[in-house]
This record gives C-alpha cells, structure tokens and sequence, in this order.
C-alpha cells in the first residue's frame, strides 16, 4: 500500500512532471487564461494517462519491442478521440474553447514518457496509479497557473467576479498581460523559482562557475 | 499573392507556434541550450511540417471529411472523428520514411539530424499545425504555405532562444531560477516581443 501511495504522491511536488523533469507543458497553457478550460483539460490529460497507463501495461508483454512508440500512440489516440468525443457531448461549450488542445494531449510528453517508462515494466494497477498522479502533478501546475492567470487578468474565478474591476465599478484594475501567452511563462518560471527554493535538491547545476570575485553579492 | 505572404507572415511570427501557442514547448525548452543543435533541429521541423500539414490537408479533404466519400460512393459516411488517430500515424510515417530516405541519400544530413528525427514525431507543433489546418480549413496551397510558415517560425523562436541561453550560461542567475527557470522567464519575454508582430 506505501508502495502505491508513494507513486501517487511522489509526481506532485517532489518529481513534478512539469517543473523538475520538463515534459508536457506543451498543448496546455495555452488553456490556462481561464480556469474552467484548464480544469477540463486536466480531467482529459489525467484520464488518458491513467487509462493509457493501465491498457500499455495490461498489453506490455504482447508488444514487439521495435514498434512499440506506434503501439503506444495508438492506444493514447484512441483514448484521446473517447475523451474528445465525450466532451463534444456533455461540454460543447468549452470543448470549443479548448479547440485543438484536447487533440494534442496525444503528443503531451507525460503520457507517453509515463508509457515509456513505467507502464512498460508494471503491473497495470501500478500503472494506473502512476498515470494518475503524474496527471494530478501537472493539474496542479495547470490550475495554478490558471488560478491566478485568471483571478488578475479577469477579476474573476470560474466565471463570478472576486475581485471588483473598475469597468463594473469596482476598485480592481484588470492586468491585461495576464490573459495574454507571455504572463504564463512568467508565472511557470517564477512558480519553478518557488518551487526549488522550498525544495533545494531539485535546483540546477549551473553550468559554468562564475569566480567568487565576480560575484556581485551584498553583504 | 498577398494573401499568402500575410498568411506566411501571420504563422511565421504573429502566431507562433512556441510563443503564441506554446507547442513544441518540451523540446524547445531542452534542445535550444546549444545554436548547432537548434539548427539541426529546426531544419527538421520545417521540413516535416512543410511536408505532413499538405498531405494531412488531402487525407482530411478526400478521406475523412463529411461526405468527403462520395468518390466512393458512400456520400453519408463521415470519418472525421478518426482523424486524430490517422494524422499522427500519417505524422510518424512521414518521419520514418524521411529517415530511411536520408539515412540512404543523404548519410552527413542523416548523421547532423540523427537522434531528432524521430523526437519530431511526438512534437506537438507538427500535430498542431495539422489540426489549426483543420480547424481553419485551408485549402491546399494555404496549408503549404501554413507548413512552412509555421515551421520556420517555431525554427527561428527555437534558434533565437539557443543563442540567448549560449550567453546566459556566463550570467549569475540566483540558485533556484538556474537552468529551467529563466529559461522560462526569457520565453516569456520572446513571446512578448513577438507579440508586437501582430500589427502586420
């Protein structure tokens, strides 16, 4: 049971999918300008690698080694066409809104990294588990983002207003660069900086030493 | 004429698959710490983009488009629900077959692109510019000029940033930022500079 709890806990913080190992950021900030999109396409990627991961690796011992990344994407496809299809049904609306993102999640590094990794080499309960919590570790991240993308540049969260903007009167003068692309990198990157700075083993080595001399520190 | 240059104009820089879109984001946060390697990289990109958006563009169109069948005979049939299915297996041939046949033809270039040829294959930009096509229906000549409108900028977003991490490696940037961090953070001011593309 630890062993499974570990799986599940580990990709939130302490080996993020998005923050430490860089992977499958890709098709979704894109999403973050609002958080009702973002929560939607975090059901979607969580769903398909959860499921992607049990159904690669119930099958793990019948692909051929040399075409298993064409398995594997068709697999992910297929999961990925039910997901969008269901959401074309029951949330038309956002569907719309996610336009192509939903599509992408076949190519979102996670899933397939996941696949590749670890779904290949366990059990499929293992692997259910592992998709899972990889797919909360980027939820996190995403609805973050979105949170806070959509509470400065709108005022609002989930549609209803928190923070009064001057337009309906209020105090609240809405950041506009926080519903344009560049504000989500900024936030990832600061997020990042957050991150390392509580948990110092994930920070980076730099890749040159600058000489102690040199440094402009303040003392 | 002009129409295709502003389209070209409008993908190459105002919506920039890296910056605008954030496709292709895991690659081009890992491949763009050196210009030699984002150049090899890039150069692959445009080629399969160039290649992959016009003949996922014909498959759409005569295959599984709504009543796209009737040359078959079978006007009420619409497939378009199997096109994520059939454009990454279209994606992932086009890349093997561009593999095989460079590893043939053309063994320096096969050797320079090596190992990113088949990274392309799971590239969101290369999926995405497929599915923008779709979604905004162009046609034929418009989803070539798209390919390699799309292409070229995600090459040149990719190779500017390598040459600005090349210089940043000398910077005393603090501990927790180091690496993916201002990484980020320097995205984020390319994506704001190319914003200002979107007045042409």
């Amino acid at each position: 049971m630890s062993d499974a709890r570990r799986i599940l806990i580990d990709p939130l913080i302490d080996n993020n999918p998005v923050t430490l190992q860089m992977l499958g950021i890709c098709s979704a900030l894109a999403v973050t300008t609002s958080l009702l999109p973002a929560l939607l396409m975090c059901v979607a990627l969580t769903s398909v690698a959860a499921l992607s991961g049990a159904a690669i690796s119930a099958l793990r011992k019948r692909i051929p080694n040399n075409i298993r990344i064409i398995v594997h994407m068709t697999i992910i496809a297929s999961l990925v066409i039910l997901v969008d299809q269901l959401l074309k049904a029951y949330a038309f609306e956002t569907s719309k809104q996610l336009s192509v993102f939903v599509g992408l999640i076949i190519t979102n590094c996670i899933v397939l990294g996941r696949a590749e990794a670890f779904a290949m080499k366990n059990g499929v309960v293992m692997s259910f588990i592992d998709g899972l919590g990889n797919g909360l570790g980027y939820s996190i991240i995403l609805i973050s983002v979105a949170t806070l993308r959509e509470l400065f540049g709108a005022g609002t969260l989930l549609g209803y207003p928190v923070l009064e903007t001057v337009s309906n009167g209020g105090w609240y003068e809405a950041n506009g660069l926080m519903l344009l692309p560049p504000s989500a990198f900024f936030i990832i990157g600061l997020l990042i900086w957050g991150i390392r700075t509580w948990r110092k083993q994930q920070v980076e080595k730099p890749e040159y030493q600058i000489h102690e001399v040199h440094r402009t520190d303040v003392y | 004429m002009e129409a295709y240059i502003s389209l070209f104009i409008k993908a190459a820089f105002v919506e920039n698959l890296a910056l605008a879109f954030f496709l292709g984001m895991c690659t081009f946060l890992a491949v763009s710490k050196r210009v030699e390697t984002a150049i090899g990289l890039g150069v692959a990109v445009v080629v399969i983009q160039v290649i992959t958006v016009p003949v996922n563009h014909l498959i759409f169109k005569y295959l599984l488009a709504d009543g796209a069948l009737a040359w078959a005979g079978l006007p009420d049939v619409d497939l378009s629900f199997l096109g994520l299915v059939s454009y990454i297996g279209v994606i992932a041939a086009l890349v093997q077959i561009l593999e095989m046949t460079l590893d043939r033809f053309f063994p320096k270039l096969y050797n320079a692109l090596g190992i990113f040829l088949p990274l392309i294959t799971v590239n969101c930009a290369i999926l995405g510019g497929t599915l923008f096509m779709v979604e905004r229906q162009y046609n034929l000549p418009e989803s070539v000029v798209y390919g390699i409108g799309s292409g070229a900028g995600w090459a040149i977003a990719l190779i500017a940033l390598a040459g600005i991490r090349e210089k940043l490696k000398y910077s005393d940037v603090p501990d927790g930022l180091q690496g993916l961090g201002i990484a980020f953070i320097i995205v984020g001011l390319m994506s704001l500079s190319f914003m200002g593309f979107s007045g042409i």
